[in-house]
């Protein structure tokens, strides 16, 4: 079969799904690859390239949609791309299929099938096909490049002979794949890096990356959980949305950039940061609004804009960030769009198999054989998100007596219990056993009771020398055979001879071999 | 010397047995702890040369001579990475001992029997304490002297003892060298079992019951035999069955079961050291068994019986690709990390990688990093194995933690290095409730930044299970010898 890559149409985008080195790994799989002539040329991949991999360039779209069984695209098709969409034809891309009902009825009625790579279930075996997330990775390091481009200072701190420096200050609203590449890229450039986000549980994330987090004090019941909804942060609470702007109405003074990138799953961006923060912004200060397509986080981000308020705060709204590094997305998004091919062609002789009962396959499937299929039904594994930590209670001091009152009376009760079973057995055999075995029988029970307790205390690291120890004292059994071996019966002596012999391999080699061992630890 | 001497000196000598386990609780009186054995043993052993009742004292020093030095061989020569089958065939060695030594009381107590038999006297004694005749006492031993006074019940008693002793016995043996043959490679470490499996066992334990019976009732010394060879049968079909994976516990068990069959011994012969020191063994044999088997979350049960149980469901499947990785893209991580974390296994003492790892780890403390080692308990295939291989290699052992300390610390961690291990870092044990692993405590190790996987080649571990750690984004394998690819690395560390 073949796949293809059309030249994207859309304005501005300079991204291709797929790449010379991509195409490879495609060919590998059993496809010829095909691909719109200069569909490559805006991320850097020349018409020549691709032909060097093999890879045959055609004239026109039309040639190229018509050529291909399988087209493998960025942006949403046009409605002149999806109207060359013919039967059985399998078109791979972002759809973002909730808010394009319109294109996803046209696809279905020319009978494509339409895996929308926005709608990869965030599973983890589906990691290497989550565009979403590659593409929000370059999005957070470019928004963090865009700022500094804008900002007027250091991002790190200085005393130099001329005056000093103060270090800049960064804020990240929403620490999701985008949020985190901004902090680790901010942070590494030298600002002072603060992030906040409505998940307590990616505060250790945060803290990773090396920024620090904006803590928020609320009741721990009212806080939204993450792992929910797929490892998206859902809508909050008007009360925590109050709590939470009255906190960055508190920082924002202190703030020189600030990115936004919270997002809600098929809604509008939630205001986060509102005229009121902005007024208070220093001038030169830059906000980058990652959110802007969906109607942007700040109050003020005009969509694909860059504006620049009265009171000198520059608020950049682009929704292009990933197409501004288009080699680099484009290799990524190949990858992606490479490693979605790879399920779906499980022999690796280019052909597709849509198997509908993948988790991942049928997840991402928004038109199949005539269908539409989405939504799709939950997948079977759940979304890997850290869960949230069951902080332990804080005990009042009567509830913990009480419950130590309680493991005390278990562990009695527990003790007797055993001390009852065990006194009645060892005076069960005290009653027909004479008492010439009792006397040894004592020796015995004392031993064993002694053995328990000893053994308990050994250090973990010592287990192989106790063993070694154990090993050599048990060759005591030396002692019968010593006793044995002058006997006038000429097997004994053969025998009790070879029981002494062995046992005492047994003592030199396990004391010898212990002792190796010990010598060897030591402190650093 | 007097009886009541050599019991005195017994008693010394069991003090200092209890003082020799109890002080290897910490890595410094530990060192203290051996000469305390060393000294107990040896009261022991000259305490009932010079005691009264024994013959051939010369012979016996020659032969705890000979002994000694063979010993001294095996335990000078060994390298350290084969501690876990000298172990396990030491154990092998006490376990023949105890089967010879319970024979032989067999054999005595037949010739008492039929001398008083001969002398017209009552055998066993109607009362204890029965005065033994004159050619008892003067041509056997003192053991001899002691079974002329036991009364029937006394001997039914002895009887009892001596067959759980030679049964031990057996089972110790064949079974310490099935597991020697597993741990050194000569045996196919893979479960199995003859046709019949476990039936077998039920039948050969049966079988030894009912002989038992016979045995009692007085059928003669060769049910005695027939019992040997069950012993022999069911310890050899016993361990057979159990994977490789379970051989800490398995060598732990056998050590617990040499002790039982000591004390076995000592009840038989009447002498309190063999039942105190027998004790002592078996207790700890059986608790190292438990902390094992916990540490593995298997019931004892079932590693005794031999092989995973069968999975429940079907296992996840792994999906993805095993990334590789070379050398230098491994020094580079290193030279950039800040936290590092080894996870040494199996793979490490089979490839004596321990010396290039403890030189690894030099340079990257010198360097400032943090570098510190996740043991698991059940690393290797002898409890605290990993641990003396480090201590060899000269690791500090406070920078070898084990799983409970460093587990929190992995999200933390920028680069884990895995040597080696497999089943001990499987995520399915968390992810997975059909892995035949799932809910044994595992080393989170793919919470860190990055991790290296050190492996020979793409094959499953011990227990043949998929490990999904493999397949992870963060994951890189680091084909090779483990030996190789470190020495590769340490060039490269600057």
């Amino acid at each position: 079969m073949k796949i293809g890559a059309p030249k994207e149409i859309f304005e501005g985008e300079s991204r291709v799904a797929i790449t010379p080195d991509s195409a490879k790994a495609l060919q590998k799989l059993g496809y010829d690859v095909v691909i719109e002539s200069k569909a490559g040329e805006a991320a850097g991949f020349s018409d020549a390239a691709y032909k060097q991999a093999d890879v045959e360039v055609v004239k026109t779209a039309a040639a190229l949609f018509k050529a291909a069984d399988v087209v493998a695209k960025v942006r949403p098709p046009s409605d002149a791309e999806a109207k060359r969409l013919t039967k059985g034809q399998t078109l791979i891309s972002f759809f973002y299929p909730a808010a394009n009902e319109a294109l996803m009825e046209l696809a279905k009625s020319k009978g494509a099938n339409v895996i929308a790579m926005d709608m990869v279930p965030r599973i983890s075996r589906a990691q290497k096909m989550d565009a979403l997330s590659s593409m929000a990775n370059i999005a957070g390091y470019r928004a963090v490049i865009e700022a500094g481009n804008n900002f007027g200072r250091f991002f790190t701190g200085q005393v130099t002979a001329a005056g000093k420096v103060p270090p800049a200050k960064v804020l990240v609203v929403g620490a999701g794949v985008a949020g985190l590449a901004a902090i680790g890229t901010s942070t590494s450039l030298g600002a002072i890096t603060y992030a906040f986000d409505v998940r307590p549980e990616v505060a250790e994330q945060i803290e990773s990356m090396g920024a620090e987090f904006v803590f928020l004090e609320f009741e721990d019941s009212e806080l939204p959980d993450g792992a929910e909804t797929g490892g998206y942060a859902p809508p909050s609470s008007p009360e925590f949305q109050a709590k939470q702007l009255e906190k960055f109405r508190e920082i924002a003074p202190d703030m020189d950039i600030v990115i936004t990138t919270a997002l809600i799953p098929n809604r509008a961006a939630p205001i986060l940061w509102t005229k009121d923060m902005v007024e208070m912004m220093k001038p030169g200060s830059v906000i980058v609004d990652l959110a802007a397509e969906k109607g942007g986080n700040c109050e003020l981000t005009k969509m694909d804009e860059r504006v620049v308020t009265d009171n000198g705060v520059i608020i950049i709204g682009y929704t292009d960030f990933p197409s501004r590094m288009a080699t680099q997305a484009s290799t990524l998004y190949g990858n992606n769009i490479r490693h979605m091919m790879t399920d779906l062609t499980p022999e690796k002789d280019g052909q597709v198999v849509h198997n509908m009962e993948d988790d991942v396959i049928r997840g991402a499937t928004v038109t199949f054989e005539g269908d539409i299929t989405f939504p799709p039904p939950p997948p079977k594994v759940a979304a890997i998100a850290v869960q949230k930590k069951e902080k332990p209670k804080e005990l009042t001091p009567e509830e913990r007596r009480a419950q130590e009152m309680a493991a005390f009376q278990a562990q009695t009760k527990q003790q007797v219990t055993l001390l009852a079973v065990g006194g009645a057995l060892v005076l069960g055999v005290g009653l027909i056993a004479p008492a010439s075995f009792m006397q040894h029988f004592i020796v015995f029970i004392l031993s064993v009771f002694i053995g328990f307790q000893v053994i308990w205390n050994v250090a973990h690291s010592l287990h192989t020398p106790l063993m070694a120890v154990t090993n050599a004292i048990s060759s005591i059994v030396i002692l019968g055979a010593l006793i044995q071996i002058g006997s006038s019966s000429v097997i004994i002596t053969i025998l009790a001879a070879l029981g002494v012999f062995m046992a005492s391999i047994n003592i030199f080699g396990g004391f010898l071999v212990t002792r190796r061992m010990l010598a060897m630890f030591q402190k650093s | 010397m007097d009886f009541g001497f050599t019991i005195a000196a017994y008693a010394v000598a069991g003090v200092l047995f209890i003082l020799s386990l109890g002080g290897l609780s910490g890595q410094e009186s530990a060192k203290r702890a051996v000469w305390y054995g060393i000294v107990g043993m040896g009261i022991a052993i000259v305490a009932t040369i010079a005691g009264p009742g024994q013959g051939l004292a010369a012979l016996s020093i020659i032969l705890i001579g000979l002994g000694g030095a063979v010993g001294y061989q095996l335990a000078t020569k060994v390298q350290m990475t084969q501690m876990p089958e000298l172990v396990a065939i030491m154990h092998s060695l006490v376990g023949l001992a105890a089967v010879f030594v319970g024979f032989n009381a067999e054999i005595e107590l037949g010739r008492v029997a039929a001398t008083m038999l001969a002398a017209d006297l009552p055998f066993p004694a109607l009362e204890y304490g029965q005065k033994v005749p004159a050619i008892v006492a003067a041509e056997f031993g003192t053991f001899a002297n002691l079974l002329a006074k036991k009364t029937a019940v006394e001997v039914g008693i002895l009887r009892v003892e001596l067959v759980l002793g030679v049964w031990i016995g057996a089972v110790t043996f064949t079974g310490s060298v099935v597991a020697y043959g597993k741990l050194a490679g000569k045996v196919d470490s893979a479960a199995k079992k003859l046709p019949g499996g476990h039936m077998l066992n039920i039948a050969a334990a049966g079988g030894s019951l009912l002989l038992t019976a016979m045995y009692l009732g007085g059928a003669g010394t060769w049910t005695l035999v027939i019992l040997t060879l069950l012993g022999l049968f069911i310890g050899y079909h016993l361990i057979m069955g159990i994977g490789g994976a379970d051989m800490p516990v398995v060598v732990s068990m056998l050590n617990s079961y040499s002790g039982w069959a000591a004390a076995a011994i000592g009840f038989s012969l009447g002498n309190d050291l063999l039942i105190v020191v027998g004790a002592l063994v078996g207790s700890s044999g059986a608790i190292l068994s438990y902390i094992m088997c916990k540490a593995m979350n298997r019931s004892f049960v079932s590693v005794i019986l031999g092989g995973f149980g069968g999975p429940a469901g079907e296992q996840m499947a792994v999906e993805g690709e095993q990334v590789a990785i070379d050398a230098d893209g491994v020094a580079t991580a290193l030279n950039e990390a800040d936290s590092v974390v080894i996870i040494p296994g199996y793979g490490m003492a089979v490839a004596q990688a321990q010396q290039g790892v403890a030189e690894l780890t030099r340079k990257l403390r010198a360097q400032g990093k943090n570098v510190r080692f996740a043991i698991h308990p059940v690393a290797g295939r002898l409890p605290g194995h990993m641990n003396v291989l480090l201590a060899e290699a000269k690791v500090p052992y406070d920078i070898v933690l084990e799983m409970d300390e460093i587990n929190d610390d992995f999200p933390t961690t920028d680069v884990a290095i895995v040597i080696g291990s497999n089943d001990i870092v499987n995520p399915a044990a968390q992810d997975d409730p059909n892995s035949p692993i799932a809910g044994m405590p595992v080393l989170e190790c793919w919470k860190a930044k990055q991790v290296f996987v050190s492996k020979r080649g793409q094959g499953t571990g011990y227990s043949g299970i998929e490990n999904p750690l493999f397949f992870k984004d963060n994951t890189r394998m680091f084909y090779g010898d483990a030996k190789a690819s470190i020495d590769k690395l340490i060039p490269m560390i600057d």
